[in-house]
């Protein structure tokens, strides 16, 4: 195999392999090509490793979907307790964690609208662990407060057994401590640094004095991301796999 | 019951201020019927969307037939942003009542089991919540300390989708997507385009009858190939990405999307 170290995609997705470790069945939303090859990754790998087998649901795929009831299956198997990790993202996260899907500026009249909740105001609290992913690191989307509240980070007095396990972004990962309410920063993605993970995040959040590299995947990872994962890809994000194919060629 | 019809005829039962139930972007949306409605500008239409809708919603809202959206999501996908929507809410040119995917499934199981109102977990501490007051917490009968939401019953008008094929008994097929059956169910009648039109019944083979919706939900069909074009059918056919985002770029301005919608309305009178 050759060796080319690792591109910040695969960073990304081997990262949420590793935040998903011990989960028996995770569902991935639309849209959303990293953490289904994170959550791809984990089930490949685990087979690799006999260990138990990881359950992958994602939606708008027909291979990896095994739903027969329409749009009601995801909601009711996470209400039942079957789900045990889900991705959400946000136009804002704030440092409480609450995520904003509906736009900003004074609702309903948002100056910037963006789509809508989606299942958000009900999977954040009832999927154990909810991974936040986004992307773009910067203090328009890491807020310190939120414009509007699609769901909120921590509740109490109200029944809720799921909520954020970690923050994930192209340049950091974060943790999440419930009782605190607070962001922690666990670690930077290569090319990064705690000084600029600071800059470039609008909330306050814990940090350590010496802050770690994220890890970057062992050649075994590696092999699986670039071989079988990346075929199960080209089914339901076939422009995405194309794009992996060529940051790899890069 | 299961009357076949022109989709012209199909078109002209959706009239003002109806509450019409549509589908999300994959799972089977009527656009060809979408088409022939907007040639009838119907006005101050309520869209409640089966959870969440996209191009067809776009076009309704850009068009001015819509006075109220319900939905969890109005979205293009890997096209982006509705720009229609987005520049309808700025306006404030219709009503939103912004919803989460599962509150509105839990009030379209209420309408088809004909009670008032259904409980749903989370929300509560959500701006939704805040916004929103035809949705209640209550306490659960059934236990101390546990507020709980309730969603009132959804109960649209018609239903509206596309789906692989009928038979000449009015029977549906809809496969596994179970969310176009309930909004069967809620609403008062159902009509939906179809691929192709079957001489025998969808109910003689005990395999594939799970997955057909009965005549006594629908009230008209009518055929229409490629009916869900640019947006997919399961089974049948695939996303046309390119004209989805083609769509995306011309509806930024509202020039654009009306030359967009004179070339969509023409291309459905060809078929035609």
């Amino acid at each position: 195999m050759s060796a080319s170290p690792a591109t910040s995609r695969e960073i990304l997705i081997a990262t949420i392999a590793d935040l998903l470790d011990g989960v028996r069945t995770v569902a991935v939303g639309a849209s959303s090509p990293i953490p289904a090859a994170g959550a791809m990754l984990l089930r490949a790998r685990n087979e690799r490793r006999g260990r138990e087998p990881v359950r992958v649901i994602v939606l708008g795929s027909r291979e990896h979907n095994f739903f027969t009831n329409g749009a009601f299956e995801l909601f009711d198997a996470t209400a039942q307790g079957r789900i045990d990790a889900f991705f959400l993202g946000g136009g804002q996260i704030d440092g409480e964690a609450n995520i904003n899907l509906v736009g900003t500026g004074d609702y309903p009249a948002s100056s910037v609208r963006w789509p809508g909740s989606f299942g958000s105001a009900f999977m954040y609290y009832l999927v154990p662990r909810v991974i936040l992913f986004r992307e773009e690191h910067s203090p328009r989307v890491l807020v310190d407060k939120v414009d509007f509240v699609s769901a909120p980070g921590a509740s109490e007095r109200i029944y809720r057994c799921g909520g954020p396990h970690a923050l994930l972004t192209g340049l950091a990962l974060f943790g999440f401590d419930k009782q605190r309410k607070r962001f922690g920063l666990r670690s930077v993605h290569r090319g990064s640094s705690a000084d600029e993970i600071r800059a470039a995040t609008g909330f306050d959040y814990d940090a350590p004095a010496q802050v770690p590299f994220t890890p970057e995947p062992d050649a075994e990872t590696l092999g699986l991301l670039r071989g079988r994962v990346t075929d199960e890809l080209a089914e339901c994000y076939p422009q995405f796999a194309r794009a992996m194919l060529a940051d790899r060629a890069a | 019951m299961g009357q076949i019809v022109s989709i012209e005829a199909l078109a002209a039962q959706i009239r003002d201020g109806m509450t019409v139930a549509v589908p999300s972007d994959t799972s089977g949306v009527a656009m060809a019927a979408t088409a022939a409605i907007i040639a009838n500008r119907p006005r101050n239409l309520h869209l409640v969307c089966i959870p969440i809708s996209g191009l067809q919603a776009d076009m309704l809202i850009g068009e001015g037939l819509v006075g109220t959206v319900e939905t969890s999501a109005i979205t293009l996908g890997e096209a982006g942003g509705a720009p229609r929507f987005a520049d309808g809410i700025r306006s404030g040119a219709f009503a939103i009542k912004d919803a989460t995917c599962p509150a509105i499934l839990a009030g379209l199981v209420a309408g088809q089991k004909g009670v008032p109102f259904m409980p749903i977990r989370g929300i509560i501490g959500s701006d939704i919540l805040a916004t929103r007051d035809d949705w209640k917490v209550i306490d659960n009968p059934y236990a101390p300390d546990d507020p709980i939401v309730v969603v009132p019953a959804i109960r649209p008008d018609v239903a509206l989708f596309h789906a692989p094929e009928a038979d000449r008994f009015g029977n549906v097929r809809i496969g596994r997507q179970t969310e176009l059956a309930a909004m069967a169910y809620a609403a008062r009648t159902t009509l939906v385009t179809v691929e192709r039109i079957v001489e025998t019944s969808l109910l003689a083979d005990e395999n594939a009858a799970a997955g057909v919706l009965p005549a006594l939900y629908v009230g008209a069909i009518a055929e229409a190939k490629n009916g869900a074009w640019p947006l997919s059918l399961a089974g049948e056919y695939n996303t046309d990405t390119a004209e989805v985002a083609r769509y995306a770029k011309m509806a930024r301005s509202a020039e654009g999307f009306a030359a967009y919608m004179h070339g969509f309305a023409r291309k459905f009178e060809a078929v035609a």
